[in-house]
């Protein structure tokens, strides 16, 4: 007879795959089988499609617009301009930063490829067809392409309908063309460091002007149904909640007549973050036609009009003393914005949370100053796979302190670990006013220089560049090194708001009687596998294998509140809220668990899926029994059922950090760079599903070799924007990208229910300034300080040009 | 990026193809791989009304090796080209450059008429064309005209085939036995189109270069043959000067555009280094 002895605990934890379980993607099953249902996959009896006409320049009046040969068109349903919409005072939007946004042009277009009429028609090839004959007179206007430029005194104005509103959602404007100014720190103490300083460098560092290029582009799907006067709208929203608010309000349609749903979403690394022209006019031609509307845009509007990140010019300031202890910090960025400011960063933060731009460092002074302005180039400015301009702050300080290193003839690995926040200052506050919760900068950057043999790479780069002195070979190597502190987690509802709705996040559970669960939160999964990793905390909560409980997401009707998901923010702020309401299941459990064993609450100890009796582990109720029990005892002083809800408002933003050490061999005569190898150590607190945090990782580090290598959206000087293709838009194959080494340390958040600070974009924010610091390395003993990103063939040559390299 | 409308044919002979294409002239376009066509409609940058598909024409198919001179069919695949270890014994460069064009999907599909006959200069086969001296069979409703390849190509996307003409086949004198070859291109990524690139094919006897060819691509609005770079080789022991030369006469008649992929002057400097490797992978080939 085969008797079955009870499973050892081993068994019990690995059977919940909960914590730290390498668990494979639930959602895998249907993405690798096509079986996924993204926005364009929807369709709906009647639906009609939008398509857009646009502006062919960067700067232009409308002198006038004729559809008739457009509406005469067979197939052809309506044709939407400025003048349709002003009437329902729905020509402009708000934007997330507190100005608004043409949603089609009124009377002027700012910006190449901006949205001047909408035509609905029966399908989508005959709505392309009526776009071209859609007949706009244009007269041109000098276009302003040099953010430097933005406030002279005779620059072009731009925005014509708030040329007399001299007082901007963030403060005084200072020109017709200025959006903001934004500082913090102690100006008058940074100036006096840098003048009080044995050894200063200054530079003014660039981040190029970049997308977010998810491979699903953005677009809904709106349908009002007049008979009971619910407006639905499928969409690629990062943020479904704030949607439907935003929607009521410049609606007036009454919430809870909308009905906003994220279905599964192609990537949106911040793109899917704002609300574009196509949603208001989807929802306004469904509205008026009665039947819904589809728009959903190429990838070459993608590129061109929906929102970009960075463009940040960056002018840092370092003083340190001779012997290399940083003394202070002075750093200004000229920020553009484009036509109109879109940028999707708490209302406090028009520059996001830049101000983390002292890094890892204990910089005892700092100031940095942040100015907006206008430009003819799209709108956007957001925070593309990193936190609110964060990848900009630790582009910005990873760059300094390097070239403080070569000013100080000092290796840049020592020079961080001369100048990090020591272990034990934690929690630390910056002069910058962030309070870090927890590091260990000091371990991760050793461990990461062992691994990689730091000291004997060095040493080879020694040997190289005296074998290319020799003429041996025409290759040069790299070394980069680059610490970066995130801050993700937005955020603690005190300081941390978008159009006034607090950025805390959500999770409701219920738990079924046979003791499976369903669970829903206020996120939305763009690919960060939410329905994996969040059973995974619950199933460690609350003893229910992660596989018995279902994940859902991004339907308004259903899902408890949330601000969604960008800047690394749901594994700290939902993933909290899913821990604390496991634990109120879990309370409620013990006292059910209680009243079966017939003993006090008092008398219970959890045990990996069950409680058991203190000192008589062999009395114990599973967490299956106590479900059922819920639904089927009349329990004294208990309601039945087993459910919880818990909305979580973070204490403190969370700190992961990391080292990343790159290897690139540069060919000078072609400037073709080999990154030879990358390492890549992760310190993202709490582990949940390290298979997970793998796959994060290499997405981010090959996106972050995208950005520092090649991609790079311009504009010519009459506003013609340059690379809004994926021919010219450079976006890395498996073939470009190279191996990824990852390692961690582990420091959990002493704040975090799980102690997990977020990782999805760390790879971002160190990679890009690893790749350039490396790029930099290479051609260092040459005496290059800094070049702008990317850094392409072409570019990488010209350096290599310029320092008398080439024949 | 949606094309304008059209009606789609698929002839299965040549005269079929060819009655289709000069009933409809002006308003009608060969359809081969469409990897070239299809992006251009999705731009509105051509629209045909009339796509004649030649990928069910049998006759177009066949690559045929004889004694001295090969044969392509239009519609053989870059793929097919790849695959064939015939071809790849007596002409090893046309395998080496279509494993440098775009990536497997595409080259499953795109053709090498379809790559050849547009005179798109980014196209890597034109310059190879160049440096075979190969033929290139017209055929319309007049019959059969052969033009040779150097003489193919007037400006970006004009060339000497009239609209009522398909390019039916590809031919060349068989290179000699021992010959060495080499394509190098640099570009930005895969599927990328080259920044700069250079075919050369030449012989080498008793350390001395006997014959040479070299062809260059995307460093002009056509495909470059290099003749005085090459007439620079020969004789010489392809020596450090040798080489130098070639290259600054290469470097002379190239005349690329300034674009994403970098300024004329980058990518000039380009091409004399892919130029130079070139001669010096197709050195270490040759014997
Ligand atoms: C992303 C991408 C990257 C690419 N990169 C490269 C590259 O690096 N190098 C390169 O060389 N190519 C590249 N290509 C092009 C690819 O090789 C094409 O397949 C090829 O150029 C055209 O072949 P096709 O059969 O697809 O032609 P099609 O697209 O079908 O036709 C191209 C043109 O030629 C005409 N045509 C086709 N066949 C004939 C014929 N027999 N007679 C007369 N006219 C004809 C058509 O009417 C059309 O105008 C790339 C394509 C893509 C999509």
């Amino acid at each position: 007879m085969n008797v079955q002895s009870p499973p050892t605990d081993k068994q019990r934890i690995e059977k919940l795959q909960g914590l730290g379980s390498s668990r494979k993607r639930v959602e895998d099953a249907r993405f690798t089988q096509g079986k996924g249902n993204y926005v364009d996959d929807i369709k709906l009896p009647g639906m009609l499609f939008g398509d857009f006409v646009r502006s062919p320049y960067g700067h232009a009046r409308i002198k006038s617009i004729n559809k008739d040969a457009a509406l005469a068109m067979p197939g052809v349903v309506a044709v939407l301009t400025a003048e349709d919409l002003k009437p329902l005072n729905l020509h402009y939007m708000p934007t997330l930063a507190g100005d608004v946004q043409a949603v089609l042009a009124d009377e002027k277009v700012l910006f190449q490829a901006q949205e001047v009429a909408f035509v609905v028609a029966k399908d989508r090839y005959i709505a392309a067809d009526a776009c071209e004959l859609v007949e706009v007179e244009y007269e041109e206007l000098p276009a302003l392409v040099d953010a430097f430029k933005a406030m002279d005194a005779d620059a072009p104005l731009l925005r014509e309908d708030i040329k007399d509103k001299m007082e901007g959602a963030h403060g005084a404007r200072a020109h017709y063309n200025h959006i903001f100014h934004w500082d913090c720190g102690d100006e008058e103490g940074a100036n006096k460091a840098l003048a009080d300083a044995d050894v200063t460098v200054e530079e003014m560092i660039t981040y190029q002007r970049v997308h977010p290029c998810p491979l699903e582009t953005c677009g809904c799907v709106a349908s009002m149904d007049k008979i009971n006067g619910k407006l639905t709208l499928w969409g690629t929203f990062q943020a479904p909640h704030a949607v439907r608010t935003v929607a009521s309000l410049i609606t007036n349609i009454p919430e809870h007549k909308i009905r906003v749903v994220s279905p599964d979403i192609g990537g949106g690394f911040g793109n899917k973050v704002g609300v574009y022209p196509g949603y208001i006019c989807s929802a306004v031609a469904s509205i008026v036609t009665g039947v819904p509307i589809k728009w959903v845009e190429d990838r070459m509007e993608n590129l061109s009009a929906t929102a970009f990140a960075r463009d940040y010019h960056m002018t840092g300031k370092l003083a340190a003393t001779k012997d290399g202890v940083i003394t202070g910090l002075h750093c200004h960025v000229l920020a553009d914005h484009g036509a109109f400011d879109a940028c999707a960063d708490p209302t406090k933060f028009p520059a996001g949370f830049f101000n983390i731009c002292t890094g890892s460092y204990d910089i005892p002074v700092a100031y940095c100053g942040v100015d907006g302005v206008y430009t003819n180039k799209a709108p956007g400015g957001v925070a593309y796979r990193c936190s609110f301009r964060v990848t900009e702050a630790a582009y910005m300080i990873e760059r300094m302190v390097d070239i403080l290193a070569r000013k100080l003839d000092m290796d840049p690995a020592e020079l961080r670990m001369k100048n990090f926040i020591k272990k034990e200052q934690f929690p630390y506050t910056s002069a910058l006013g962030w309070e870090y919760d927890s590091g260990d900068y000091h371990t991760a950057l050793e461990k990461g220089m062992e691994s990689v043999s730091y000291k004997a790479l060095r040493a080879e780069q020694v040997d190289n560049r005296a074998a290319f002195e020799r003429g041996e070979t025409r290759k040069l190597m790299g070394i980069g090194v680059a610490f970066f502190t995130e801050i993700v987690g937005a955020g603690p509802v005190k300081n941390c708001d978008i159009l006034g709705l607090g950025m805390f996040d959500s999770c409701e559970i219920r738990i079924h009687p046979t003791g499976s669960a369903i669970a829903r939160l206020g996120t939305i999964s763009q690919g960060q596998g939410h329905a994996t990793t969040f059973a995974q905390i619950l199933a460690t909560e609350i003893g229910i294998p992660a596989e018995d409980i279902t994940l859902e997401e991004g339907d308004t009707d259903t899902a408890p509140y949330g601000l969604g998901t960008y800047g690394s923010r749901s594994t700290p702020v939902a993933g909290a809220a899913t821990a604390m309401a496991g634990r109120k299941i879990r309370a409620k459990a013990q006292m059910i668990a209680a009243y079966l064993l017939e003993v006090h609450e008092g008398d219970l100890e959890w045990d990996i899926d069950r409680f058991q009796v203190k000192g008589n582990p062999e009395a114990h109720k599973t967490m299956k029994e106590i479900a059922f029990a819920s639904y089927n005892q009349a329990i004294p002083g208990l309601e039945p059922g087993l459910e919880a809800v818990s909305y979580y408002d973070p204490p403190n933003m969370t700190y992961p950090f990391g080292a990343y050490i790159c290897v690139v061999d540069i060919d000078v005569d072609t400037g073709v760079t080999d990154i030879r190898s990358f390492y890549a150590l992760d310190d993202c607190g709490t582990r949940i599903n390290p298979m997970i945090i793998e796959g994060q990782v290499h997405g981010g580090l090959t996106e972050a070799l995208a950005i520092a290598m090649g991609q790079e959206i311009s504009y010519d000087e009459i506003g013609n924007i340059k690379g809004g293709s994926l021919m010219d838009f450079y976006l890395p194959t498996a073939v470009e990208t190279p191996m990824w080494t990852t390692d961690f340390t582990t420091t959990p958040s002493p704040h975090h229910p799980i102690g997990a600070k977020g990782v999805g974009e760390s790879p971002n924010v160190g990679g890009v300034p690893a790749f350039s610091n490396a790029v930099h390395d290479a051609f260092a003993h040459k005496g290059l300080t800094h070049t702008q990103m990317p850094h392409d063939h072409w570019r990488v040559w010209k350096t290599a040009q310029k320092l008398g390299l080439t024949d | 990026m949606i094309p304008g409308s059209f009606d789609y044919h698929r002839p299965s002979t040549i005269d079929e193809a060819i009655g289709l294409l000069a009933s409809h002239v002006g308003d009608a376009l060969i359809l081969a791989g469409g990897h070239s066509l299809i992006p251009m409609m999705k731009l509105r940058m051509a629209t045909p009304e009339h796509l004649i598909d030649i990928q069910d024409i049998y006759d177009l198919s066949a690559i045929s090796i004889g004694a001295n001179q090969i044969d392509i069919g239009a519609t053989v695949t870059q793929a097919q080209l790849i695959h064939s270890e015939e071809l790849a014994d007596c002409c090893p460069i046309l395998r080496e450059t279509s494993l440098q064009i775009a990536d497997p999907q595409i080259r499953n599909l795109g053709t090498i008429g379809g790559n050849v006959a547009n005179g798109d200069p980014g196209n890597d086969m034109p310059a190879i064309m160049q440096l075979l001296d190969a033929d290139y069979v017209l055929q319309g409703p007049d019959g059969t005209r052969t033009v040779k390849a150097r003489a193919y190509y007037e400006a970006a996307y004009f060339t000497a085939r009239s609209e009522n003409e398909i390019l039916t086949s590809i031919r060349f004198t068989k290179p000699a036995a021992g010959h060495g070859s080499s394509y190098h291109k640099q570009k930005r990524k895969i599927g990328d189109y080259a920044t700069a690139a250079a075919a050369v094919m030449l012989e080498v006897s008793n350390g001395s270069c006997t014959s040479a060819s070299i062809a260059m691509t995307n460093l002009a609005d056509t495909p470059l043959w290099a003749e005085a770079a090459a007439n620079a080789l020969i004789g010489s022991a392809l020596d450090a000067d040798a080489i130098a030369a070639a290259v600054a006469a290469a470097r002379a008649i190239t005349n690329p555009a300034s674009d994403g992929r970098g300024p004329a002057e980058y990518r000039t400097h380009l091409a004399g280094i892919m130029v130079k490797r070139a001669i010096e992978t197709a050195h270490a080939r040759a014997g």
